[in-house]
């Protein structure tokens, strides 16, 4: 079957397989090997997209069902060569090791900081719950994602005053 | 690699049309909605569909949560995230937040749906312990039409519900009556996981007295199910707890669950008994307005 899936802004048009998953058609059909491909049952997080703009786990959603949509990925985080905040504060806070679980953890706390710019800390463990780390054991990770909300209010607050 | 079988996928655009291609499809057609049960069986080939039906344009039609007259509906494409923000659901059913707060992990929430919920009919699914508690209706759809069965004539046994070949889960539908409150318990290995047990209570007051009180449990048998004698004993009663412990015991006396994994029979006995307690003591507190 032939299916159009607009990946990071562009329409990509390929010929799969009904069976094949988003996460495949994502690294192997369009070579965008940011998102990782992890545990294959939903419950590491590593390879987390987001589909019209709510993260989800790509190793569980067949690449026909995100046909006409919207699909984001780790690549469309940097524009013009400028980090994004959560990417900055990855490194800033040595929110990585080996660097497995973090396209999904970027994704999914670029979703949480849109929707609460202010989050707690029980709100970012929360929302990163779903994914797993085995380097970090998450503090720096929820660190890193302090330091992107606050350099992203701090930003908002100067533009305002 | 964990890859499913292969299949045919269409696309359904409405309810008249997904009824239509199950029709025209058979028997070894399946609905996808959420697909976070389905589709990790497929890949495990525990399912292996010839057709699969996605349903996720069904949203608008069925994505929603209303209250007409005496009844909430909750639509089955619904999302978890949805069911766990709904202010009208919390306010009428607080017992729902309870439970999505711990069902899976909010990136599953994004997808998963509750017609996927119950009709996946996992013996620990926690909105089927919900919907048995708060003696919930399901809405199931066909070329002849509706019909509507009760919570428990929906679930037949582990993974098979009421619904036929060329039917939908259309609707869930809870009645609401004045004065309730309700509550959900859940004990789990790790966040996001299936129950150990969960437990979940509601109970309906007038005045200091339990005019009618249910408690559903999930994962202690077959299927998620209410506890008759939990009902008697709570009927008529004023809330106390003495009562809760009574009700705790005869909770875990009527479950069955089994040694697996995730625990000892024994140990899961005496969760339903815990967890039946501690959700009846909040359901009261809600009831009566004065949860902490």
């Amino acid at each position: 079957m032939e299916v159009t899936i607009n990946v990071n802004g562009v329409d990509q048009t390929k010929e799969i397989e009904g069976r094949l998953l988003l996460v495949h058609f994502i690294r192997d059909s369009l070579g965008l090997t940011g998102t990782h491909w992890g545990c294959d049952t939903s419950n590491c997080g590593t390879c987390v997209v987001w589909m019209d703009e709510e993260p989800v786990k790509s190793c569980t959603v067949l690449a026909a069902m995100a046909g006409g949509r919207r699909v984001r990925t780790v690549e469309d985080l940097e524009q013009d060569g400028v980090l994004d905040p959560v990417q900055q504060g990855f490194i800033q806070e040595h929110g990585l090791q080996c660097g497995y679980c973090t396209p999904g953890m970027l994704m999914t706390s670029r979703a949480l900081l849109d929707k609460n710019p202010d989050p707690t800390e029980e709100e970012i463990r929360e929302a990163i719950s779903g994914q797993i780390c085995r380097c970090t054991g998450y503090s720096m990770i929820v660190r890193s994602i302090q330091w992107a909300a606050n350099a992203e209010n701090a930003v908002t607050v100067g533009a305002s005053s | 690699m964990q890859v499913p079988a292969p299949f045919e996928y269409e696309r359904a655009e409405s309810v008249d049309h997904a009824i239509g291609l199950l029709e025209r499809l058979g028997s070894e057609a399946r609905l996808v909605a959420g697909g976070h049960s389905l589709i990790p069986m497929m890949r495990l080939r525990l399912a292996n569909p010839e057709y699969i039906i996605d349903i996720n344009d069904l949203v608008a039609e069925l994505g929603y949560i209303r209250v007409e007259g005496d009844h909430l509906h909750i639509g089955a494409m619904a999302r978890h995230q949805e069911l766990l923000e709904s202010d009208i659901l919390a306010q009428h059913f607080p017992m729902f937040r309870d439970a999505e707060k711990v069902i899976a992990d909010p990136v599953v929430r994004n997808r998963g749906t509750i017609g996927g919920s119950l009709c996946q009919a996992d013996p620990s699914e926690d909105l089927s312990a919900v919907c048995s508690t708060l003696d919930a209706v399901c809405v199931i759809k066909g070329s002849g039409g509706e019909r509507i069965v009760s919570m428990h004539d929906f679930h037949q046994g582990p993974y098979e519900t009421a619904v036929g070949d060329a039917e939908i889960l259309t609707e869930v539908r809870i009645p609401i009556r004045a004065n309730g409150g309700s509550a959900y318990n859940k004990v789990e290995r790790r966040a996001g996981d299936w129950a150990v047990v969960s437990a979940g209570a509601a109970v309906w007051m007038d005045g200091d007295t339990i005019t009618d009180g249910r408690v559903g449990l999930a994962a202690v048998g077959p299927n998620t199910t209410t506890i008759d004698q939990a009902r008697d004993l709570l009927q008529g009663a004023a809330p106390s707890d003495e009562l809760f412990a009574q009700v705790g015991a005869v909770c875990a006396e009527n479950c069955d669950p089994d040694t697996d994994m995730r625990g000892s029979a024994e140990y899961k006995k005496h969760l339903a008994n815990e967890l039946t307690q501690r959700s009846l003591r909040t359901a009261v507190a809600r009831a009566t307005g004065q949860e902490a």
